[in-house]
């Protein structure tokens, strides 16, 4: 994986890319803090919605186990993915076994994660995704970079010149109902022929095998009831014990993601209802990873994330960088949270480093994931795996510096001695003086004026 | 009451005026303030850097040298931050300076003389992890001369933190920059703030500039 730093510069050289960002962040920000601000017991929400996902985690053997078999007594079938090769193969042989050459997709962050649209290209299955902004991203051939508004970093014009490219003919106008209206009548007519629907899951009900998706623009409720075949891929994590555990997370996802009081389309279903939707369905219940994260303590609060993105819209890095910095599907401070856990630390070892662990993202986390603590264990990680690094060295003599009053001392006059005309830190931290002025070491420390005043 | 100061390693070898505006306050209240000159370093940089081992063993330390005391103050809400995570024993008598002078003293008005155009950025650390609410901006009202004005975006991160600065110095200046126009929008003379690790970035990003506008600790504010 690039490392943070680098991948960073990308954005914060391109002046559109980060009006785009910043315009789309600030404007979700406000409406998540007005409509979250009429709810007058959102803490305890809050509060409730990290029990239960606290729980859940406690007891997941037992809920995956409840869950499965609720959903086969539904008439579903129910197939276990270790890892994301397993999950895209049951994806693929359903789509095989009936003769599906198109497979409409609901949008989801788990399937991403598993690239299961290259997988089935690779079979010989064109997915199409159906959200528009992934839509639009697929068109282009690039990636999201945002959990909840994919394309955050496009603007419509953009987007106009771009289905001019591709789906629409012209002339064509970069109003925002227009390009809607684009992408309407060409999903319309993949609605109404595929087979077979491919969606993930905000929520799946251990107690009744229920599964819940949540968006915005009616395409998930198309995808999940108009193809005969519906296949469903679940990360383990997003199940709740009872059905009424949802009253919860249908109250603290909206407001924290879309900033809406209530989103336009949630849809639930149970297994296969005879003559309504999907005459045959399957679940795929991922891992990919998930368990190593719940087997560490600090770390697996991660896996209490409903995607909701507040955190992402709030971080000060996020809104600078954008979200392909963070090289994963998962981006800005969860995704520098879960990214680490789900590769291991060896295989992403800035991102925990990427966050001044100011806290606005633990403040709105709508489960309450204390994300700087996890921050802070995982560069412990990083450290640790890392070895004889030179700033283990330099963190080693600075900490023996700073473990006598005397030696202390002698770093203080040492550090006014070496301080150059010019003014540049040395080394490794020279980045800093490129774009601040350092302010010149004091004629004397405190300590020695402490001790001329006072004579102690 | 025995108080006990702790000046921070970059109070002591950067900002030396910031603790020693806090005695001055301080004694001005008429307590005595001692210095135990075996301290160094609360451990932060290292724990933040993924060093625990290290933070621990000075988190350690600093319990040691400062355990007889009643009140241990500091003019940091970050370092303050820090003690009371790794040393949760001495949380209840560690303090941030205006949270001591507010909630511990009850005190609002310490007779200061300041007259000029100020605005007040709450660090991250003193908002989300200290938490010391309002009381800087109720002393800084309190302040006779001193014309408060508000800070767009107050809360929002200066970019700093710690060896963010370093190792996402592109990043961290993009921070800055937007840091630095919101305070050159208040037309404020001063910027102050609790923490001089903020200040030490918002001061180098607002003298890079040239701006005429000053970074200030609340304590040096409050001693004049």
């Amino acid at each position: 994986m690039t490392s943070f730093p680098d991948a960073a510069r990308v954005t914060l050289g391109d002046a559109q890319l980060r009006r785009n960002l910043g315009n789309a962040t600030s404007t979700i920000r406000d409406k998540r803090a007005r409509v979250v601000a009429e709810v007058p017991d959102w803490e305890q929400l809050r509060n409730a919605g990290r029990a239960i996902k606290s729980d859940v985690m406690h007891r997941l053997d037992e809920y995956l186990i409840q869950f499965e078999s609720a959903v086969q007594e539904a008439g579903g079938h129910v197939h276990w993915a270790c890892d994301a090769a397993e999950a895209n193969a049951v994806v693929l042989d359903v789509a095989r076994a009936h003769g599906a050459t198109e497979v409409v997709k609901v949008k989801s962050l788990t399937t991403d994660e598993i690239e299961l649209n290259d997988a089935l290209e690779a079979g010989g299955v064109r997915a199409i995704e159906t959200d528009f902004a992934e839509l639009i991203l697929q068109l282009d051939g690039d990636w999201s970079s945002h959990i909840l508004v994919p394309a955050i970093h496009r603007n419509r014009t953009e987007i106009r010149d771009l289905f001019l490219r591709t789906i629409a003919a012209p002339p064509l106008s970069d109003n925002p109902s227009a390009l809607a209206e684009v992408a309407r009548v060409y999903l319309r007519e993949k609605f109404l022929t595929a087979k077979v629907g491919v969606s993930g899951a905000n929520f799946a009900v251990a107690e009744t095998g229920t599964v819940v998706v949540v968006e915005s623009e009616g395409n998930g409720r198309m995808c999940t009831t108009l193809p005969p075949v519906l296949v469903t891929v679940v990360g383990i994590e997003k199940l709740v014990p009872t059905f009424t555990d949802l009253e919860v997370f249908l109250q603290l996802l909206p407001r924290s993601s879309t900033g809406e009081r209530m989103n336009p389309y949630t849809s639930l279903w149970t297994g296969v209802t005879d003559g309504d939707g999907p005459q045959e369905f399957h679940v795929v219940l991922l891992d990919n990873g998930r368990t190593r994260v719940l087997s560490d303590e600090v770390g697996r609060q991660a896996l209490h994330c409903i995607r909701c993105s507040a955190c992402l819209n709030v971080c000060p890095v996020y809104s600078r960088t954008g979200g392909h910095a963070y090289g994963s599907v998962y981006p800005g401070p969860i995704g520098a949270i879960l990214t680490p856990q789900l590769l291991g630390v060896e295989n992403a070892k800035t991102l925990p480093y990427a966050s001044t662990l100011c806290g606005a993202c633990y403040e709105v986390c709508p489960v309450k994931i204390d994300i700087p603590a996890v921050l802070l264990h995982l560069r412990a990680e990083v450290v640790k795996a890392a070895g004889g690094t030179p700033e283990r060295a330099v963190m080693r003599m600075v900490a023996r510096a700073f473990g006598g009053a005397g030696r202390y001392g002698i770093a203080q006059r040492l550090a006014r001695l070496l301080q150059g005309p010019a003014r540049r830190l040395p080394g490794p931290v020279a980045t800093w003086t490129q774009t601040r002025k350092l302010k010149p070491l004091p004629k004397e420390t405190f300590r020695q004026w402490w001790s001329r005043e006072r004579g102690a | 009451m025995r108080v006990g100061l702790f000046v921070t390693c970059l109070g002591d070898t950067l900002f030396p005026e910031a603790p020693q505006a806090v005695v001055r306050v301080l004694e001005r209240l008429g307590h005595d303030v001692e210095f135990p000159t075996e301290q160094t370093c609360c451990g932060q940089l290292h724990g933040n850097s993924g060093y625990r081992d290290e933070a621990f063993k000075l988190a350690e330390r600093f319990e040691r040298i400062f355990e007889g005391f009643d009140a241990i103050v500091s003019p940091s809400s970050s370092c303050v931050g820090m003690i009371r995570e790794y040393r949760p024993t001495l949380a209840p008598r560690v303090f941030e300076f205006s949270e001591f002078l507010v909630s511990r003293l009850g005190v609002v008005d310490v007779d200061a003389h300041f007259r000029h155009r100020v605005t007040y950025h709450p660090t991250c650390h003193s908002l989300r992890v200290a938490k010391v609410g309002d009381a800087p901006l109720r002393l800084l009202r309190a302040v006779r001369g001193l014309e408060l004005v508000e800070l767009p975006h107050a809360t929002e991160c200066c970019g700093f933190g710690g060896t963010f600065a370093v190792k996402n110095a592109e990043t961290s200046t993009a921070m800055l920059a937007a840091k630095c126009s919101a305070i050159l929008s208040t037309g404020a003379q001063v910027c102050t703030a609790v923490d001089n690790s903020c200040l030490l970035q918002i001061s180098g990003g607002l003298a890079r500039g040239r701006s005429g506008v000053r970074t200030m600790h609340l304590a040096e504010i409050l001693a004049s």
